[in-house]
């Protein structure tokens, strides 16, 4: 956070939190947040005749821990193909070298986030015995303020608790762990599958019990949103959903989805949704098979539009080849079977697992083309765009750098057909999806709510980021777009937006003409959730470490202060 | 034809790394300013005539331009990668990623080469007269698209990683060869005339190995079916024909299953 003042003057305002859509006007910023008005001598930032919005937040991606330094490390052809990575603007300015592109380094990671105008990114699968690994990785990272989610849905306590219906231990035990690893919220991946991978199988319906266990995944999922709830934390479940990726996985898909029926938020964070269902684009297939492999982005959309409770986010395909990595761990075997790439696969003692292998999502294969199209049109169909937000799934379904590329195709039908009409299988694509006859295109403003308001607002933290309202962070991005007059050619609203002409993050100039020309102050933002001692959950958690369960002693299990250095904690208090 | 001739007037501290030595990047260019393209010394951004004096104007296009180092480039990284077309000629030694990615046109060194020479070649003609070290015309680190096309000739010997993810082209190593030849290779020619310590075609999918030599470990994965007449790289000789690697997975085509071959010379 940077002392003194500052004003951004004369840009076109796009700020969903007030319903400011392309009005002229100042921001003013002032000791790191934004206030009403500064006095003359505040630092001028000219953003005449260009877009000025809040820092964009993105509510999934996979950025540190350690199944991304596994691929990192399976991936050393990820960082020639990124081109040449020499910049002579960190020699010039000192900064660290980047590389890497669908896995970049952490300094890539920081910069291009910035140069994007991004604040806030949230590590969307943190494994909690691998957390302090996490945390030191987060803290690499320069710039962007990070959270990371815990995955739950796997865990021995949670479903041993959840088979016998205690909510209330399960939620205890969830308090204590986001405590431990300091994390955000509470991340379902695979609810069941991954678990029972370890035994060699999977979960793909919903009713499929896990071995053990007993358990089914809608109980998993039912009774860690009935948790969520109780503990009222800022975030909603975050669910990666059973049976990803594979043909007619979307009846699958919308039952998850109707387990969120019936819940209310209980939270003081102003989030209204129950569930967030997270890159909706891999559970939104029709067919049997890959020959009639299709797009249900519709039917699902359907559902969602009408169900209020849920947000989801797009995972869109962006095209590029990449890396997959996800705590789905029998997905990725499956995925090996599929395009014989070398794999990596992971068990995480009683908490899950996880694999990486790469893929390339090739436009003429027309599965691939497909899964572009169904993202797309998840985003094309939605109704209420405060609940449906722009992800690829970084890297899984593309790098977090194709932002501005898939919102070109998001706000161009022009551009979406282009790039239709280099496809070989064009017709194919065309007849398995929908995207071909949607005409719709969407504005700036309802970019602004899929990367800002609406995801801060899922999160918990509309009340900090996300908006340009007084009292909030002084984030803002401002991008060479005359918002009077976009230009026809869609490319240059995705060059603009990849580099923003200028981003401040805190008050502070973090990029300026497309460069970063600062580290910023980054921050760890954490739930720290503060409720009546559950003596039945502490007994059992010690037990865990000291028969021999855990291969670690307790003591080495939490995250430890030094290695989450500047943190931004959120209390949460759970009356007895 | 245009010549131009670099001269090594400066030995680099650390390793220079020469990408713009291309008959690509001369093209239309005259001395003075071949003189100044780009080149690094570690981090620190150089220019070719930091380390060479450079005679002679390029021709109009790279096919038209031949590139003679008068000198030892023992230090100089990526002489002719990525090229399309030209030549280029090193009177004396290389040092790694000489022809890598290249395209097409035609490289020389006259002496010995360091690792990675040739690696992910598409086209075009690579010779070496003296020997090679590890990674020739292997897949970069962690890709699994090796060499493409094209062909390398090591006059010497060579070490270890040789053609390894191998698609196409040959590879024709003159002498001997240490370990890992032709790993994990789906297609292409590797010729070795002299001995080979061992680890042949190990997870080889398909492509042909032929080896004049003697191979002193074979490796388990590899079944004798017949003995074959053959002639490759003018030596006419009798091998003894083994496919594998029996422990990788094989596609099929017209129904047969496709495996590696490899051509043993028989014992006389």
């Amino acid at each position: 956070m940077a002392s003194g003042e500052m004003i951004v003057k004369g840009g076109f305002i796009i700020d969903p939190t007030r319903k400011i859509d392309g009005d002229v006007g100042d921001v003013a910023i002032k000791d790191g947040k934004i206030v009403d008005k500064v006095g003359s001598s505040a630092k001028v930032i000219d953003a005449k005749g260009k877009v000025v919005m809040a820092g964009a937040v993105d509510v999934h991606s996979h950025v540190a821990g350690p199944k991304v330094n596994a691929g990192r490390l399976m991936r050393p052809e990820d960082k020639f193909i990124s081109g040449f990575c020499r910049s002579g603007m960190a020699q010039k300015n000192g900064y660290r070298m980047e590389s890497g592109f669908s896995i970049p380094s952490v300094f890539k990671t920081g910069y291009d986030y910035a140069r994007m105008g991004y604040t806030f990114v949230m590590e969307a699968a943190m494994p909690p015995l691998l957390a302090p690994h996490t945390h030191e990785e987060i803290h690499d990272t320069p710039i962007i303020d990070e959270g990371a989610l815990p995955v739950f849905a796997n865990n021995w306590f949670v479903m041993d608790y959840l088979r016998k219906g205690e909510v209330e231990n399960t939620a205890a035990y969830i308090a204590w762990l986001l405590k431990a690893t300091k994390g955000y919220g509470v991340k379902l991946v695979n609810p069941g599958g991954t678990a029972a991978w370890a035994w060699g199988l999977n979960c793909l319906s919903l009713n499929d019990p896990v071995p053990y266990f007993e358990i089914t995944p809608a109980e998993i999922i039912k009774g860690l949103i009935e948790a969520n709830e109780f503990l009222g934390l800022p975030h909603s479940i975050h669910l990666h959903q059973n049976n990803l990726g594979n043909p007619g996985n979307y009846p699958d898909t919308i039952a998850a989805l109707k387990i969120a029926e019936g819940f209310k938020a209980r939270n003081k964070f102003g989030r209204e949704s129950v569930m967030h269902s997270t890159h909706l684009q891999f559970h939104s297939y029709g067919g049997e098979g890959w020959k009639d492999f299709c797009s249900k982005a519709k039917e699902v959309m359907d559902y969602v539009n009408k169900q209020k409770n849920i947000t989801i986010d797009l995972g869109c395909v962006t095209l590029d080849e990449t890396t997959t990595m996800t705590a789905d761990g029998p997905f990725e075997h499956h995925l090996h079977g599929l395009n014989h790439l070398k794999w990596t696969n992971v068990d995480v003692e009683m908490e899950t697992a996880a694999g990486v292998v790469p893929y390339i999502y090739d436009k003429n294969v027309t599965p691939n083309a497909v899964q572009w199209a169904t993202g797309l049109e998840l985003a094309l169909y939605a109704k209420d765009m405060n609940r449906c937000f722009i992800t690829t799934d970084h890297p899984n379904a593309g790098p977090f750098t194709r932002y501005p590329r898939v919102i070109k195709w998001l706000m161009s039908k022009k551009a979406r057909e282009e790039t239709i009409a280099t496809m070989k299988n064009s017709d194919r694509m065309i007849g398995l999806t929908n995207i071909h006859t949607m005409d719709r295109e969407l504005t700036l403003f309802e970019i602004a709510q899929m990367t800002r308001s609406g995801p801060a607002k899922c999160l918990g933290l509309g009340n900090v980021y996300g908006g340009l309202a007084p009292g909030m962070n002084g984030d803002v991005s401002v991008f060479n777009l005359n918002y009077k007059d976009l230009p026809k050619d869609a490319e240059k609203i995705e060059t603009a937006l990849q580099r923003a002409a200028c981003f401040i993050k805190g008050g502070e100039v973090i990029v300026k003409d497309g460069e970063v020309v600062s580290h910023g102050h980054k921050k760890t933002v954490w739930v720290k959730v503060a409720m009546p001692e559950n003596p039945q959950v502490t007994r059992d958690v010690s037990q865990a470490f000291t028969q021999g369960t855990y291969t670690v002693d307790i003591r080495n299990y939490p995250v430890r202060e030094y290695l989450a250095p500047h943190q931004s904690v959120i209390d949460v208090n759970v009356e007895a | 034809m245009a010549t131009v001739t670099l001269k090594p007037t400066k030995v680099p501290e650390l390793m220079f790394e020469g990408y713009s030595i291309t008959p690509d990047a001369f093209a239309g260019k005259t001395a003075a300013q071949i003189a100044e393209l780009p080149g690094h010394e570690g981090k620190i951004h150089m220019k070719l005539g930091d380390f060479f004096e450079v005679s002679g104007n390029a021709g109009e296009t790279a096919a038209d331009t031949d590139i003679v180092i008068a000198g030892d480039c023992t230090r100089v990284k990526y002489i002719g990668a990525r090229m399309t077309a030209g030549t280029v000629t090193v009177n004396g030694n290389a040092d790694m990623y000489v022809g890598g990615w290249m395209k097409g046109g035609k490289i020389h060194i006259k002496g010995n080469m360091d690792s990675f020479c040739g690696i992910q070649m598409e086209g075009g003609e690579l010779l070496c007269d003296g020997d090679a070290k590890n990674h020739v015309g292997c897949a970069y680190r962690g890709d699994w698209r090796g060499m493409k096309g094209g062909t390398i000739r090591i006059k010497g010997s060579a070490g270890n990683d040789i053609g390894t993810f191998m698609l196409g082209g040959t590879i024709i190593i003159e002498k001997n060869a240490f370990i890992h030849v032709s790993t994990h290779a789906e297609g292409g020619t590797v010729v070795i005339k002299g001995d080979v310590e061992g680890r042949v075609g190990g997870q080889m999918v398909r492509g042909e190995m032929y080896v004049l030599g003697k191979i002193k470990f074979m490796m388990p994965g590899y079944k004798k079916v017949d003995t074959v007449e053959k002639e490759i790289d003018g030596v006419k000789a009798t091998f003894d024909h083994y496919i594998g690697d029996l422990g990788e997975r094989h596609p099929k085509s017209k129904g047969q299953v496709v495996y590696a071959n490899l051509y043993l010379k028989a014992a006389a």
